[in-house]
């Protein structure tokens, strides 16, 4: 009896030592991690919230305290409001066109006679580029508005339509599609390789037992087999996507930054991002600065919750 | 459906996908045209494919212009896309293991502390972190530039997932041997994670070495500027040098393409990972 007993202790003690050492070893892999976090995504969030409290203007510090004043002055602000208008408007284009774009590439890619590698790379290749590099290229490559530029070159040897000033004009609001496409041009070879992925999950039998009940066509097979089965990807697709395009930035500053004082182009479109830099920044009001931020992070929020019950939210089986 | 039919879809189907292929390559086309041309040539009204006499001096002229630090640019990006990487991944790594496979009673609440801050828009955040970073004097230092980078709750999540698959048995073994958990992470589960490893890790790099708004918001001193950042000052300046611009441009996308063309592959399997599975 004694003797159970105290081998039944020890090897509790045993275990219990060995939960101890294991939790140490899980801390000390995980602790830098979690406290990086902590302090650089959890502090800033706090200690923002404070100077949003104060007017905090030239000082990061907390000077003059305000209560919510920085936040009526931001919901309050024409410029800040007209740029989350801006930016929803963007979204809704940019989102749907850049869905339908990879996913119209991944099944070309896929059913491709041939060169199915080359294809695919091309398209992922500009994944690459950064933002500034590929806003060069638009701004002063192709759409430049002086006939040298790319798009008017090829308007004039195609049809003669005289030189567009892509970038500097309102109304058409050509700058559109140079925003739009740059965009595309980066981000739809990531979302191809997303969807790729997926169509290559989808077991091989399903279109077989399809064409045996006499679905023949490519477009019955992708309509019924292929489009539903992608239901993840493209909820993930749409979402990362969405959450992007509302915190969009360099593609701006860059492309309509130097023309802001010639046309005042850029108060038209212009994304709450860039508008916070400009609150931020080059005026220093930090206090207003941190409230738009915070302001900007509640609608992200919002935006993917209220998306993610319209598309049924992630996760269930297939 | 007749077999001419068929014919006739599969080659237009490949001509409309050689339509966007080269759609997709006119951007690379014109970035690596204009980097080899006069500032003549570029602006001329005659279209032109190919420069006649390539200007390879572009590229030396464009380090010895004093009035953009090319050089120290690249240094900048350089150093700070390594020590991002390299401490980044090996953190997330660890981490990414510990969640998946040493027992602890806290574990989950661990695991969604790290899912939350993921959800957080970082970008959207920028102003906020400046004021911190600016509180604690971190403005133009490399400790302001590099560390709020090397924390990544999504890079942690990703390698939870991958070692969650980890094979028991050889878990089993390490034990037999001795070995405690951080020890089969380190003899045992590492040596085994490489391909997720290169594919996180380059899209690590390609994404810091991208990076835009908080080298422009951090960096605000010249000698701070990144590559990205001295690109950008082309664009804002009062009189563009067009061939220099372009050929920086060339210069800042060269490493990240050649990355992408080399690792693609594995690339493309971190994305894939990275979407629906888990």
């Amino acid at each position: 009896m004694a003797i159970t007993a105290s081998a039944g202790t020890t090897a509790a003690t045993a275990n219990k030592k060995r939960r101890r050492k294991d939790a140490i070893i899980f801390w000390f892999m995980v602790g830098p991690v979690v406290l990086g976090l902590l302090f650089f995504i959890f502090t800033p969030i706090v200690w923002g919230f404070l100077v949003s409290l104060h007017k905090s203007r030239g000082t990061v510090n907390l000077e003059e305290y305000v209560g919510l004043a920085n936040y009526y002055n931001i919901l309050t602000d024409e410029d800040y409001l007209k740029s989350l208008l801006f930016i929803t408007q963007f979204s809704l284009f940019i989102v749907p066109v850049t869905y339908a774009l990879s996913l119209f590439l991944a099944v070309m890619v896929q059913n491709a006679a041939w060169g199915k590698g080359v294809f695919r790379t091309i398209f992922f290749m500009p994944t690459a580029i950064s933002y500034v590099i590929a806003a060069m290229i638009w701004r002063m490559a192709i759409f430049s508005g002086l006939p040298y530029g790319f798009a008017n070159w090829i308007i004039w040897v195609t049809a003669e339509i005289e030189p567009i000033a892509w970038i500097g004009t309102i109304r058409p609001p050509w700058h559109y599609m140079v925003l739009v496409t740059v965009r595309l041009w980066l981000q739809v070879g990531f979302y191809m390789i997303l969807f790729i992925a997926g169509m290559q999950d989808i077991p091989q039998e399903m279109y077989e037992a399809a064409r045996v009940d006499g679905a023949e066509s490519k477009w019955t097979l992708f309509r019924h087999i292929t489009f539903p089965l992608l239901r993840n990807t493209s909820i993930f697709v749409l979402l990362v996507n969405l959450v992007h395009a509302f915190q969009a930035f360099a593609e701006f500053y860059n492309i309509l930054g130097a023309t802001w004082t010639a046309g005042g182009l850029l108060s038209l479109a212009r994304p709450p991002l860039l508008y916070l830099y400009q609150v931020a920044m080059n005026q220093q009001f930090y206090g207003t600065g941190t409230a738009g931020a915070f302001i900007l992070v509640l609608i992200i929020f919002v935006v993917t919750v209220i998306q993610s019950r319209l598309t049924g939210g992630l996760g269930k089986e297939v | 459906m007749s077999r001419t039919f068929r014919l006739l879809n599969s080659t237009l189907s490949q001509f409309i996908l050689i339509f966007f292929a080269i759609l997709f390559l006119i951007p690379l086309y014109l970035l690596l045209r204009n980097s080899l041309m006069t500032e003549l040539e570029i602006t001329a009204w005659d279209w032109v494919f190919w420069p006649e006499v390539t200007q390879w001096q572009n590229y030396p002229e464009l380090f010895a212009d004093p009035f953009v630090p090319m050089l120290n640019g690249f240094k900048n990006s350089a150093i700070i896309a390594t020590v991002t990487v390299v401490v980044q991944i090996s953190l997330s790594c660890m981490a990414g293991y510990a969640l998946a496979r040493v027992p602890f009673k806290y574990s989950n609440i661990v695991l969604w502390f790290v899912l939350i801050t993921f959800l957080v828009p970082l970008q959207a955040m920028f102003v906020p972190q400046f004021v911190l970073i600016a509180k604690i004097g971190w403005v133009n230092t490399w400790q302001g530039l590099i560390v709020p980078g090397v924390f990544n709750a999504f890079n942690t999540f990703m390698f939870r997932q991958y070692f969650l698959s980890f094979p028991a048995d050889l878990e089993d073994a390490g034990k037999v041997d001795g070995l405690n958990y951080f020890g089969i992470f380190w003899r045992l589960a590492l040596p085994n994670a490489w391909p997720i490893i290169i594919a996180l890790g380059s899209l690590t790099l390609v994404n810091s070495w991208n990076a835009f708004l908080w080298p422009l918001v951090i960096g605000q001193g010249r000698e701070w500027w990144t590559i990205q950042v001295n690109i950008s000052t082309f664009l804002t300046a009062q009189v563009v040098v067009l061939h220099s611009a372009f050929a920086a441009a060339f210069l800042g996308a060269l490493p990240v393409l050649v990355l992408f063309f080399v690792l693609q592959r594995y690339i493309a399997q971190g994305i894939t990972r990275s979407g629906i599975k888990g």
